[in-house]
């Protein structure tokens, strides 16, 4: 094993130093990085172009210049000792790099992380009922987003979801019309997702619109929109379903002792509610991490405490619903610092935005910079999230299938297991693996994929330093923002290959 | 040597027989048929999916209209204006398309700022991104199988050259190879045909994907009898690789050119929109959106046209190359046999390789 990961390692080296070499001639022999000067009227020209001349030195033909950069990119290796050369405005790269990292990182996570949930959720109910008309609308959405061009969703999302929904919260009141529009189409989802005969999803599909119209009728008549909030009772309700819910999932609703486990990790969460707000008020990022390594650890004591024939999966369900209660609160927080964020001299009642990573020079607490960088990830997150969830939504649906014909599905079947054991435990999970694998390589992929849609919502991340320094034809930071792609992408593909030899033990890595 | 080639010829004949047919599948009664060749077995599979002959008819009519009614190669098209003409504002600029009763009016898709007119724009738009589209998939489709055959089929020192040459091209990510050759050629070549320079270097940049297919296909077709049949027939290696390996190889490369086609049109488009693909005094789709993405609250029809026709185009191409792989492949029809009478939708990706790749790293 350690054979085998150090000569990928070692492999690994040499494939960069090959693919480093190859991008930094191609993008010195892309242009003339002197243009700017040349055709300027400066008076200093001749000197402004000597200066440029030293900083980058251009003098050195450019494969010499490449082993310059080699030495000082090979220093990174220590910290602290990394220099990657200049910008051609005289900002070392390092600097421009590590910020812009951060801020692609933050932003791909997101998209990746809901991609990975939603999609997979959706191809796993997509093969559940292959062939019903569900199956077949989110297929064809899946054709859909994978042919639509993202700086074009970009520039739609823009305009209805971000201006669209800015003028909306200048009076936000949801006219007639438009409440029974959207109950109309929650009638339709309704109706696609239920099941069995025409006459209970006729049903469900009434119940879907009654629902919409009375929650949209609420919600306006309520100002909620300005002052949004969920409030304890709601809280509570939810926490309720939630334990349910995650109950049902993890470890059926015959299992009484994972029900009321659930059940206690929900209550003592609604129970700390009003005790814990002043707490909140002085939050810092540090507190909410530790606040959530609490809720799980509160939740998996509950789990095992209660025990039951199957401790863990009390301890699952306990842990899962401790979790999502404490994700409530934590909403309901930041929906209480909302109407200050909306009316700060900054925002100007305009919160979501449509450009930018953050709102210059906005002073506020925690939860207003919390806000803040939401306002800004929403839209790139949106645009980036419809056009990987497709994918993530085929692969499931087609590995799940072909788990769901497998001989042991049908055995797991014929000894009379619940269907919701049959496919949460023996299929779901053995679907996963090939989607694991997936997944890691689409890590890679999505921080170099993530270029266009920086640019369109001039996102201060590394796809902008790449178009913006490619333009001006500076290959010292398109070789950080390339490093940095080409390091995740060959480490991903290596724990892709190193878990799917430790999940599929039928596949062995060649030592 | 001739009787080489006889058994050669003979030999070829034989696999093009169709397959035996394989358990399990299912809802193609048309080509389990005695007596029809592979490729009418595959032709008709195709032409009963029902999505993607509508595609092939749409694609088609699209490319139609925009060859028809731009002109190209020198021959005028039908259509009044040229992408590059100023004209008078005609009623603000509003697209004049009337479909009740139908009629083109002055400006069918309505004109920009300048009064350029939007629709001979768009048919340009069309022509090029296509244009730029096929060239990124055929190149990238020859230099992928050249490069996929020939490490499949001699294995050992040429094997572990060519597939490390493409380890280093896969890592660099797609968008910034492409973006870069892109900057080289809007930097490096005049005008006229700097969007073909486009379509050509940046094909040779994606072909990594289909030479691991190939080569995969290769490597397991290169064990098979027919081919030790005919390499103790005495023939050539060449021979063997372009008679007997590649067309059993076919079906994979079609379905990976196509559905690489559809990425290549996005990829196109979205490198021509932050300006490292086409570049003005010429139209491409993707430019035509960049110059007009600020007029959209006030010339919503500029930005609306080039978008639909990009989505159609993919959707389209998408689901030809979906039609195919479900021709091509019966395996991919195993799931479900019971129901498996309604033609069901395959994923528009490639399947996953999957652990194939753990050995050979």
């Amino acid at each position: 094993m350690v054979t085998y990961i150090v000569r990928r390692l070692f492999t690994a080296v040499l494939i960069l130093l090959g693919a480093s070499f190859v991008v930094y001639q191609l993008t010195a022999l892309s242009g003339d990085p002197l243009h700017d000067l040349r055709e300027s009227n400066s008076p200093n020209k001749e000197q402004l172009i000597q200066q440029r001349i030293e900083l980058l030195n251009l003098d050195v033909p450019a494969p010499v210049r490449y082993f310059q950069w080699l030495g000082g990119a090979a220093r990174c290796i220590i910290p602290a000792q990394c220099d990657l050369g200049y910008a051609i405005n005289g900002q070392p790269v390092t600097e421009a790099l590590g910020r812009a990292m951060g801020m692609t990182i933050l932003l791909v996570s997101a998209a990746a992380i809901l991609a990975i949930v939603i999609g997979v959720s959706l191809g796993i109910a997509t093969a559940l009922r292959q062939y019903s008309t569900l199956d077949y609308g989110v297929t064809f959405m899946a054709f859909l987003f994978f042919s639509l061009p993202v700086f074009w969703v970009a520039v739609l999302l823009k305009e209805f979801a971000a201006i669209g929904f800015n003028n909306f919260l200048r009076d936000p009141e949801i006219p007639l019309q438009a409440v029974l529009l959207i109950a109309l189409v929650s009638a339709v989802v309704w109706f696609v997702c239920a099941s069995g005969t025409l006459l209970r999803r006729l049903a469900a599909a009434g119940i879907g619109f009654v629902l919409a119209a009375v929650v949209l009728w609420v919600l306006s008549a309520t100002d909620w929109f300005a002052a949004p909030g969920l409030g304890l009772v709601l809280i509570a309700l939810t926490g309720v379903a939630i334990a349910f819910g995650t109950t049902l999932l993890t470890a059926g609703l015959k299992n009484r002792k994972a029900l009321y486990a659930a059940l206690i990790s929900a209550g003592v969460g609604i129970v700390l509610y009003f005790p814990i707000q002043p707490l909140l008020a002085q939050a810092t990022g540090l507190m909410i991490f530790l606040l959530a390594v609490a809720t799980i650890l509160v939740g998996l004591a509950a789990g095992y405490l209660l025990g039951g024939y199957d401790r863990r999966q009390s301890m699952n369900a306990a842990a899962l619903t401790a979790f999502l209660t404490g994700a409530l609160i934590l909403l309901d927080r930041f929906m209480q610092a909302w109407p200050a964020y909306v009316d700060n001299s900054r925002i100007k009642g305009r919160p979501i935005a449509t450009i930018g990573s953050e709102t210059p020079n906005l002073r506020g607490d925690f939860w207003i910079q919390g806000i803040d960088t939401f306002t800004h990830l929403l839209l790139p997150t949106v645009a980036l999230l419809l056009i990987s969830l497709a994918s993530y939504s085929r692969y499931s649906r087609s590995s799940m299938l072909e788990i769901m014909n497998m001989d042991y599905i049908r055995t797991a079947r014929a000894k009379g297991l619940s269907e919701r054991t049959v496919v949460m435990r023996h299929a779901f999970r053995n679907a996963l693996i090939p989607i694991a694998t997936i997944v890691a390589f689409d890590i890679g992929g999505l921080i170099g994929g993530a270029v266009i849609t920086e640019n369109v919502f001039a996102f201060a991340g590394m796809g902008q330093l790449f178009i913006q320094s490619l333009q001006r034809v500076d290959p010292n930071p398109v070789m950080g923002v390339f490093l940095v792609t080409g390091i995740v992408a060959l480490v991903f593909n290596l724990i892709a290959d190193l878990v799917y030899s430790a999940l599929d033990p039928r596949v062995r890595v060649k030592a | 040597m001739t009787t080489a080639a006889k058994t050669d010829k003979a030999l070829a004949k034989l696999q093009k027989e169709p397959k035996p047919p394989k358990p399990g599948k299912s809802g193609t009664a048309a080509g389990e048929k005695a007596g029809l060749s592979q490729g009418q077995i595959v032709r008709k599979r195709f032409l009963g999916n029902t999505g993607a002959v509508i595609s092939l008819v749409l694609l088609a009519l699209i490319l139609l209209l925009a060859y028809s009614a731009g002109g190209f190669f020198g021959i005028p098209g039908w259509w009044k204006y040229t992408h590059n003409q100023v004209n008078d504002l005609v009623n603000g600029g509003a697209p004049t398309l009337q479909l009740f009763p139908f009629s083109l009016g002055e400006h069918p898709f309505g004109q920009d700022r300048l009064g350029r007119d939007t629709f001979a724009q768009t048919m340009r738009g069309v022509q090029i991104s296509v244009a730029v589209m096929f060239i990124i998939g055929l190149v990238g489709g020859f230099v992928g199988v050249v490069i996929g055959a020939a490490a499949g089929y001699f294995r050992g020192f040429v094997e572990s050259v060519l597939m490390r040459l493409t380890d280093v091209v896969i890592i660099i990510p797609l968008i910034i190879l492409a973006a870069v050759l892109g900057q080289l050629a809007g930097s490096r070549v005049p005008a006229g045909v700097q969007p073909y320079v486009l379509g050509l270097l940046v094909g040779v940049a994606v072909w990594t994907g289909l030479a691991r297919l190939v080569r995969a296909e290769f490597l397991s077709l290169r064990e098979r009898e027919f081919v030790d049949a005919a390499r103790i027939a005495g023939a050539s290696s060449t021979r063997i690789i372009f008679k007997h390996i590649l067309p059993n190889a076919v079906g994979v490369i079609i379905v990976s050119v196509t559905l690489s086609m559809s990425s290549a049109i996005l990829l196109e488009t979205s490198l021509s929109y932050i300006g490292m693909g086409v570049k003005a005094p010429d139209v491409s789709l993707g430019l035509l959106i960049s110059q007009n993405q600020e007029a959209f609250s006030t010339r919503p029809w500029l930005f609306w046209w080039p978008g639909m026709f990009i989505v159609a185009i993919c959707l389209c191409v998408n689901f030809i190359g979906d039609g195919l792989r479900d021709a091509f492949d019966p395996r991919q029809k195993k799931f479900n046999s019971k129901r498996a009478k309604d033609a069901p939708v395959q994923s528009p990706v490639p399947t996953p390789s999957g652990p194939g790749q753990l050995t050979d790293a």
